[in-house]
């Protein structure tokens, strides 16, 4: 493989990075990402969180996670779909004790192993964790407004999110739903005759880019098949937007995609497809790829 | 070397918010002759919220003529006569002064004796129902509720509301028709209330009392963008939230507590000084988040206080701001300065006061809440450390003592220098000029 052997066919440096680049777990992209933002809320935006709470909700999933592995038979190698839950539910939970956290991640991560169908699990654990917090516990809720409003910082957080949900082939879905969503936003303020910097405000929240980028993409846990992830996008929107706009309650978004979930099975029955693999086929010899990985 | 003597001091919204300048109604909008300043300083709103059930008070510092008062504030459904109100103000007086910013002041012991705990003191008419032809507005509703002229409206859209407002007597600033129309679009109503001058005159109050309606509604928000119609600088507006579970907080703006709990240099003793840091530290803040956040200023559970401001209000008091959930014979005994946790189970009264200063660009959507189930308390306390005032020479302990002051007093100095952006030189001329302060 030296140069001088081949130099026709080998292909240019862009190119060998960029193959490289995507042939990497995007989950290492996403963790990057996560764990950036996390650390501007805990610094810049004062989130109400206790480095303690962090700390016991790594180690709370990644115990649950290499546990569950272990008694199901199941791939232990999600150690970082772990971590990726980690950072979600400690951007998103709130509480004013330190059992909340632990308890939540044990739960979410538990639903994957005890809550299947089809080689899938069912919820999105972050998601999942968040509506425990919300429903079952006591002294633990979520901030909608705590990202405060700031375009630039939305901005700066969707292209991150752009660049991980296309290297995890999800970017569609991501898409699908926020065009669904903005253009109910619009409407309303069309409708209404409400200020555009109403729209502003209400885009320029980091939940909903979170939401966008990092919890409806998961792949784990959307339909296999394009045109039914599309479809489940709209339901998803358009739940979001009616427990918002119309029923004037909080936490729409993750309120809708908790209700949508059981959907998944029944669109996956509808339009079978192949089902998602976090590491994709390289050129380049990798870690082996095409084992039944599970976030 | 704490709490030698504790004394609480407290500020009310009142001379606090003097210097807002030209602060224009809040929930709703003053309406009047066009070139009659309508200014009112800091709007003051009460919500007691509890499932469904929400009880809003709003206090009015209307300063301009009776005759050219009017309110104006859309609501969700059309009201009863027996859900409005006219409280007194002295209940928004109680919320204010018992959740107000506060001073904590202790006293070093004298570092050559043993510690000795001493006591805590504290500082501080009925017709039927009329569509008007042409408008799309009908009127629900109109009685008379103390001073106040009342009548309730339902709109088709925001022209025709103008119209009927026109035709009858009530002076709309300009570009009011585009700021209803959203409130009517969906679907809310419009609660429209005037002085009824004669009753006032009768009643003898040298101003308006405050106006309460309760309601039962999805929405927990407050019609704050009508208010902005005539805003031309920042205005501020005061939140008292009484509800059952926890602190409540934004859901569609930053909600975050203010600086507290540190010590800063004991010359902010005097009642002014302690006002003056408040304003510009307050002032800081809310240009530090571009006056799009909504600041935390006193979070906890209304059954005790530490230290207490100024008296727990009484089960009366907390019915009288619209608190319905407090079971019979319960509430709190008064009791002054410094108030125990109570066993659990007490009443379930939580207070969240929220302090928001906004611009008529700044908050662009009606200000919309949730509670949460936070308990952790929280107060904008700010403590005072006097030290002990003695000879070096007296003990081996005191000179060690002495020293330890006075890299106490220089972190004192920066921290206030940095709250507020006064300069830290100054601040020191102060520090040193500071008459000493003995416990009582």
């Amino acid at each position: 493989m030296a140069d001088a052997v081949l130099p026709a066919t080998r292909p240019p440096v862009w190119s060998r990075v960029g193959a490289r680049v995507r042939s990497l777990d995007a989950r290492y992209l996403q963790i990057g990402f996560l764990g950036s933002f996390l650390l501007f809320g805990a610094l810049v935006r004062d989130f109400a969180l206790r480095p303690e709470q962090v700390v016991l909700t790594f180690a709370a999933a990644l115990a649950t996670q290499r546990i569950g592995a272990q008694l199901t038979g199941l791939p232990s190698h999600s150690l970082l779909s772990a971590v990726v839950t980690s950072l979600g539910l400690s951007i998103l939970v709130r509480a004013d004790s330190l059992w909340v956290h632990p308890l939540v991640a044990t739960l979410a991560i538990g639903a994957k192993f005890a809550i299947r169908w089809n080689g899938k699990h069912l919820y999105n654990p972050a998601n999942l964790g968040a509506m425990i917090a919300l429903l079952l516990l006591p002294g633990a809720w979520i901030s909608p407004g705590q990202w405060g409003s700031d375009m630039l910082l939305a901005l700066w957080v969707a292209t991150f999110g752009i660049t991980v949900s296309s290297s995890a082939r999800r970017f569609d879905i991501a898409w699908a739903f926020l065009a669904i969503y903005v253009g109910l936003l619009v409407l309303r303020i069309v409708y209404l005759g409400a200020r555009w910097a109403v729209l502003e405000n209400q885009l320029s929240s980091g939940a909903l880019i979170l939401f966008t980028f990092f919890m409806i993409t998961d792949p784990m846990t959307t339909p296999n098949h394009r045109l039914m992830r599309f479809l489940y996008a709209a339901i998803v929107a358009v739940g979001a937007f009616v427990w918002t706009y119309v029923f004037f309650d909080t936490n729409g978004l993750i309120w809708a995609l908790f209700l949508a979930t059981p959907l998944v099975p029944l669109l996956d029955r509808l339009m079978p497809a192949a089902k998602f693999q976090w590491r994709p086929q390289s050129p380049y010899p990798t870690a082996p790829s095409g084992r039944a990985d599970s976030r | 070397m704490l709490r030698h003597v504790m004394v609480a001091a407290a500020i009310a919204v009142a001379p606090m918010m003097s210097v807002v300048p030209d602060a224009a109604a809040f929930c709703g909008f003053y309406v009047g002759k066009a070139d009659t300043s309508l200014f009112n300083e800091a709007s003051q709103v009460i919500l007691a919220r509890d499932g469904r059930r929400t009880t809003l008070s709003m206090m009015n510092d209307y300063k301009g003529a009776l005759t050219d008062f009017a309110l104006v504030v859309p609501v969700p459904v059309v009201l009863r006569r027996d859900q409005v109100k006219v409280i007194e103000k002295k209940t928004f007086d109680r919320l204010d002064a018992y959740s107000a910013p506060r001073l904590a002041e202790y006293f070093d012991r004298d570092p050559c004796e043993p510690e000795v705990m001493m006591s805590a003191t504290p500082g501080g008419a009925t017709r039927g129902r009329r569509v008007s032809d042409g408008l799309g507005v009908k009127v629900e509703d109109s009685f008379s509720v103390g001073e106040y002229d009342i009548v309730l409206l339902s709109a088709k859209e925001s022209d025709g509301l103008e119209a009927w407002l026109v035709q009858n007597g009530y002076r709309i600033p300009q570009g009011a028709a585009p700021a209803l129309r959203p409130y009517i679009l969906q679907g809310m109503k419009f609660f429209v209330a005037k002085v009824n001058l004669a009753a006032q005159a009768k009643s003898g109050a040298q101003f308006l009392r405050p106006l309460q309606f309760t309601y039962e509604s999805e929405k927990f928000m407050l019609p704050m963008r009508l208010g902005m119609i005539n805003a031309s600088g920042p205005q501020d507006l005061i939140v008292y939230v009484l509800s059952r579970e926890g602190r409540v907080e934004s859901t569609n703006y930053r909600t975050v507590k203010l600086p507290a709990n540190m010590t800063l240099p004991t010359y902010l003793r005097d009642g002014k000084q302690f006002t003056d840091f408040y304003k510009t530290m307050f002032d800081q803040q809310a240009r530090r988040e571009n006056y799009k956040a909504v600041f935390t200023e006193y979070f906890w559970d209304m059954s005790w206080c530490d230290p207490c401001a100024a008296d727990p209000l009484s089960r009366e008091e907390l019915v009288a701001a619209g608190v319905s959930w407090l079971p019979e014979g319960s509430g709190v005994p008064p009791t002054q300065g410094r108030r125990p946790p109570p066993p659990t189970g007490a009443s379930p009264v939580m207070l969240t006061r929220l302090h928001v200063r906004y611009t008529r660009d700044s908050f662009p959507e009606d200000l919309a809440f949730q509670e949460t189930k936070d308990r952790q308390n929280f107060q904008a306390r700010y403590v005072l450390q006097h030290p002990w005032r003695g000879s070096p020479d007296k003990c081996k302990a005191a000179a060690d003592y002495l020293k330890s002051v006075r890299d106490r007093q220089d972190r004192e100095a920066k921290a206030l220098a940095n709250l507020t952006g006064w300069d830290v030189n100054d601040i020191r001329r102060r520090q040193s000029r500071a008459p000493m302060v003995t416990p009582r």
